[in-house]
């Protein structure tokens, strides 16, 4: 059954979302209920399975890169392993326009109050990556070094945690996925916080 | 060469290796920089080493007239370990110098500005050594 919306004019148009429509007149990839309004607008329930949706789509990365993981990072970021496909397109310089730090390297004594104000000053919802092993653990520096903080969890609270050193791109591209689908299913830290969760 | 008695050279590494005493290590240097047939006047690396009963000082000079690399090493006494400067001769030393003054304690005598350069300037202790111990960082295994 395909839902035909007639202007005052007499053409007909297609809505986008209704092209693939399913027997019940819902459409196919839409997360939500659409529900027609006589005189041609959608009203969407389960708002926040829309904003979850929208939200994991596009998250914008903010540069953050100290040591070898930045370069699996600009190379998961170039044309062979592109991660603007999942939405990732801007990585923006400034922490008060992106949503998703990626600690792509290692956290030293002398960075971790640097990480925090960055951390500090970026815009609800946000979220962490600990790309690598020296953001995971502190990695090969865990034993006999002064200077290298065990962990980036150890300065701010993570989501999600790459193994590898460094992790390759499509691994880094792997922890993204997760990333968005715990944004879907509302269990990243953030949501947890707020309360906001399907289960 | 005619550069000093008792300065030995080594050629099992990659490149001509010279090993020399501190107090005619700075005219040596000076002169390998300044004798037209050596000319070695890029200083590239300036490293120090914990040999655990003394301290070693290494300098990787490269001629780029000639095209010729070689290592000047120096050896220095573990408990005052000092050494002239070089920063006269290549510019580059006085930040190279002042890494190894921060990791390692070795002091260089008369140089410009001899300071910590990557540790706070109240840190305590020569971190590079290998008896630096500190048990709040390091986990020994």
């Amino acid at each position: 059954m395909r839902t035909r919306k007639v202007r005052s004019n007499g053409c007909e148009d297609m809505d986008p979302y209704m092209e693939n429509a399913n027997q019940t007149g819902q459409p196919a990839s839409f997360p939500g209920q659409v529900h027609q309004t006589p005189g041609g607008g959608i009203l969407i329930s389960s708002l926040q399975d829309v904003v979850n949706w929208a939200r994991s789509n596009s998250l914008w990365p903010l540069v953050f890169g100290t040591s070898c993981c930045a370069i699996e990072m600009m190379s998961t970021a170039s044309a062979k392993y592109d991660w603007s496909r999942f939405g990732f397109e801007v990585a923006r310089a400034t922490p008060r326009q992106a949503d998703v730090i990626i600690i792509a390297g290692t956290i030293v004594n002398k960075m971790a109050p640097v990480l925090k104000r960055l951390y500090d000053q970026m815009a609800d919802p946000k979220y962490v990556i600990a790309m690598g092993a020296c953001a995971t653990s502190g990695g090969p520096f865990f034993y006999n070094t002064y200077s290298v903080v065990k962990g980036a969890d150890h300065v701010i609270p993570v989501d999600v945690y790459v193994a590898g050193c460094p992790p390759r791109p499509e691994a880094l591209l792997h922890a993204l996925i997760a990333l968005q689908e715990k944004i879907k299913s509302g269990s990243t830290r953030e949501q947890i916080r707020i309360g906001e969760s399907k289960h | 060469m005619h550069l000093t008695p008792e300065a030995t050279l080594e050629e099992s590494g990659e490149w001509l290796g010279l090993v020399l005493a501190p107090d005619q290590a700075k005219s040596c240097l000076s002169r390998l920089r300044h004798a037209p047939e050596i000319e070695m006047d890029y200083l590239f690396c300036l490293t120090g080493v914990d040999w655990k009963t003394h301290f070693s000082l290494v300098y990787h000079l490269s001629s780029t007239q000639h095209r010729q690399t070689m290592v000047v090493k120096v050896k220095l006494d573990r408990e005052q370990p000092e050494m002239d400067t070089v920063s006269d001769i290549w510019r580059t030393a006085e930040f190279h110098e002042r890494e190894a003054y921060d990791l390692f304690g070795i002091r260089f005598r008369s140089h410009p500005d001899l300071r910590r350069l990557f540790l706070t300037e109240d840190w305590i202790g020569w971190p590079l050594r290998k008896d630096y111990e500190d048990p709040v960082n390091m986990i020994k295994l």
